[in-house]
């Protein structure tokens, strides 16, 4: 393969006019006259960059940062103020799958408009036809005004007409989300077909294991300047850990707490390798979740139980001291208990500690706290790209020394 | 060979949406295509109907072709002037009405004007050959004609896609033009001897002690020309004098490059200003 580049992006700025009042109308630009109440937003500044031929290239950023105006410059449809965008082939852009398709028409009638509107012949998409049909799974239903087609038929159909331009260079922007189990499967199948054809694929998105898997090289947007541009892993890992080191020390006002009261819990500490207080630690580092506790009388036989949730509510784990059989006969005054964890599997995420006392019984709780703490993990080692925890698990394959 | 398969496929696009604008305009209405018939077929009978009988528009018979018929001197006006109005009203709607695909596809955006007012003009094709076969069946031998015809047809379009690409972009950025070219429109028609004879405008006018050749002036308005035009080849069956198409040969093709050179100028902020 050649190493001539695909998508050359050289200098680019792109502006925005937002109007104070937004009032399109001959009144409002007479009365304002020549000096115009606009102000300026550079969405892009001097982004550079080259996509190599052949390459599935991501971006990266957060909302707003300018990366489907970056999208947009590419695929033409916007112009920018400054610099110049170059792409060496057919460029087809999957920005909104759908986007010419008239509500009346049927999907056959469509699938024509769409094909010309995104360059495709009349030739090559009546040859093509069968194809893009039964890729998008629609049957008969291709002879019914699209409005009666469920969202996700409707995308799987813009998608199916898109994917068959046969583009030098795709751009797909977000829009792989939508669809069914099955249809992301061929999705994903057809991008791996497109890679192997020598395609170029540029790909924005905030599924960052995606972003992770499917790219070679990846660029993150940061309000408009390009802030990094690197192998897709190192990025991935590196926006990862800085998009959440903002992190308050604790959600307290968040949780919720309940019980009776006569034993608390003051404070849960989450403790990282050091032994200070940590908001933040890496996959694999040795931990301690530390329960400050005040009785303010004698307790029997006292439980303390952590649980760690994940943000969609997964549970991960719920470590009490009654299953280790580790509960006093009694405790009171004041003092801590410690979880240690060494080393702490979790991978890459944000998790929320959820501290109880109970009674040995564990049906009185004297105090639930509820998302008391939330921490982050960022990538350290086992470096794995899936699922919340590792099992630590080694790999013994043929061929691979496993010392190495 | 670059060039030349963009070109194809820029015109199968055109083709594509012309078919998508004429699909959608009848899409679900019981009577579909005969409406559009319908619609000039009423606008006729009325204007008639008040002009010719409440009214009393005079019309002296034709000096070459003899013919003395008031409903179809209107239409040989009536017809290019709704090609004009219909096709430059739908143009300026055009634009934001595709505001989601300018902003999620690439394509020319001349085309949606070009489509637009491609999908008028197959209406006029199909009204003028009704037409013509009406004048035959009243005894004027058009067909000869139709060569004239067809050039005066050409020159309307440059001069409609002109004025479509011009106010189509403006609306994007005054949503004001819309309203406007409305009641512009409408005295327009006024101005233009569609449903009188020109002959009803006196050649001068004294106002305020100046004496003013009315008659030339009413006719710097392009659309009197090309209404007259139409009608010399159709209903008087001669040629239009060679300073009428000199003087609509000149302003329809301006008007379409400066429509052209507007349009190419202000489309480019179009898919971030809709
Ligand atoms: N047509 C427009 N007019 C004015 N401002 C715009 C326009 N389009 C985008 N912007 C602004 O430009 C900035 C970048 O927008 P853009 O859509 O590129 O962000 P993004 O990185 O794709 O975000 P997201 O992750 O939410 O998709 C935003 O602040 C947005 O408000
Ligand atoms: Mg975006």
């Amino acid at each position: 393969m050649s190493t001539r580049p695909a998508v050359v992006v050289d200098d680019v700025s792109k502006r925005f006019r937002l109007y104070r009042e937004r009032n399109q109308s001959l009144k409002a630009a007479l009365m304002r006259g020549r000096r115009a109440v606009v102000e300026e937003f550079w969405a892009l500044q001097d982004v550079s960059f080259e996509v190599p031929e052949g390459s599935t290239f991501g971006l990266v950023g957060e909302n707003g940062s300018g990366k489907s105006t970056l999208m947009k410059c590419m695929a033409r449809i916007l112009q920018p103020d400054r610099g110049s965008v170059r792409v060496n082939g057919k460029v087809s852009a999957l920005l909104e799958l759908g986007a010419g398709f008239h509500p009346e028409l049927s999907g056959r009638e469509n699938v024509f408009l769409n094909g010309s509107i995104l360059g495709l012949g009349q030739k090559e998409l009546a040859a093509k036809f069968d194809e893009i049909v039964e890729f998008a799974g629609l049957g008969q239903f291709i002879d019914q005004p699209v409005k009666n087609y469920s969202n996700g038929m409707y995308v799987r159909l813009g998608f199916s007409v898109a994917i068959n331009v046969d583009p030098d260079v795709l751009l797909v922007d977000e829009v792989l989300a939508v669809g069914d189990e099955a249809f992301q499967r061929k999705c994903n199948e057809k991008f791996a077909d497109l890679k192997a054809a020598g395609k170029t694929i540029v790909l924005v998105s905030h599924n960052l294991s995606a972003v992770h898997n499917l790219c070679d090289r990846a660029a993150w947007l940061e309000h408009g300047v390009l802030k990094m541009i690197a192998p897709a892993r190192q990025i991935v890992d590196e926006y990862m850990s800085t998009v959440q080191i903002d992190r308050v020390e604790d959600v307290e006002t968040g949780g919720n707490r309940w019980g009776s009261g006569e034993g608390r819990i003051e404070k849960v500490e989450l403790l990282g390798p050091s032994g200070e207080p940590a908001s933040k630690v890496r996959t694999g580092d040795p931990v301690t979740i530390r329960i400050h506790y005040c009785m303010d009388e004698p307790i029997p036989r006292p439980v303390f139980g952590l649980a760690i949730h994940t943000l969609d509510g997964t549970h991960v784990t719920g470590p009490n001291t009654r299953d280790t059989e580790s509960v006093p006969d009694k405790l009171e005054g004041e003092g801590h208990v410690d979880l240690r964890i060494d080393p702490i599997r979790l991978l890459p995420g944000t998790y929320d500690i959820t501290a109880s006392l109970y009674d040995y019984a564990c049906l009185h709780p004297y105090d639930f706290r509820h998302h008391v703490l939330r921490f982050d993990v960022d990538p350290g080692e086992p470096h794995e790209s899936y699922g919340v925890v590792s099992l630590g698990g080694s790999w013994r394959v043929p061929g691979v020394d496993p010392a190495a | 060979m670059t060039t030349l398969t963009e070109y194809r496929s820029t015109s199968e696009l055109l083709g594509n949406l012309t078919l998508r604008e004429l699909r959608s305009k009848y899409k679900r209405s019981a009577l579909g295509w005969a409406w559009s018939l319908l619609n000039p077929l009423a606008t006729l009978l009325i204007f008639s109907l008040v002009f010719r009988f409440f009214m009393r528009v005079q019309l002296p018979p034709s000096e070459t072709s003899g013919l003395q018929n008031y409903a179809l001197f209107l239409s040989c006006g009536l017809l290019p002037w709704n090609y004009f109005t219909n096709s430059v009203s739908g143009s300026i709607g055009t634009l934001v009405g595709n505001a989601n695909l300018i902003k999620k596809t690439y394509f020319p955006r001349e085309l949606l004007v070009f489509s637009n007012v491609a999908s008028w003009n197959v209406s006029l094709l199909i009204e003028m050959g009704i037409l013509l076969l009406v004048f035959l069946a009243f005894g004027n031998m058009v067909l000869p004609w139709i060569p004239a015809l067809l050039v005066l047809i050409v020159l309307l379009t440059l001069f409609v896609a002109g004025l479509s690409l011009i106010f189509s972009v403006l609306n994007v950025f005054f949503r004001d033009v819309q309203h406007l070219v409305g009641i512009v429109f409408q005295a327009w028609l006024y101005l233009t001897p569609v449903i009188y004879p020109i002959t009803l405008i006196p050649e001068s006018h004294v106002l305020f002690g100046v004496d003013l050749p009315l008659r030339r002036i009413w006719e710097l308005n392009p659309m009197a020309r090309f209404v007259g035009a139409f009608r010399d080849v159709l209903y008087d069956l001669r040629w239009p004098e060679l300073n009428d198409i000199g003087y609509l040969a000149l302003v329809s093709v301006a008007t379409f490059f400066i429509g052209l050179t507007v349009f190419n100028r202000l489309s480019g902020r179009l898919a971030e200003e809709l």
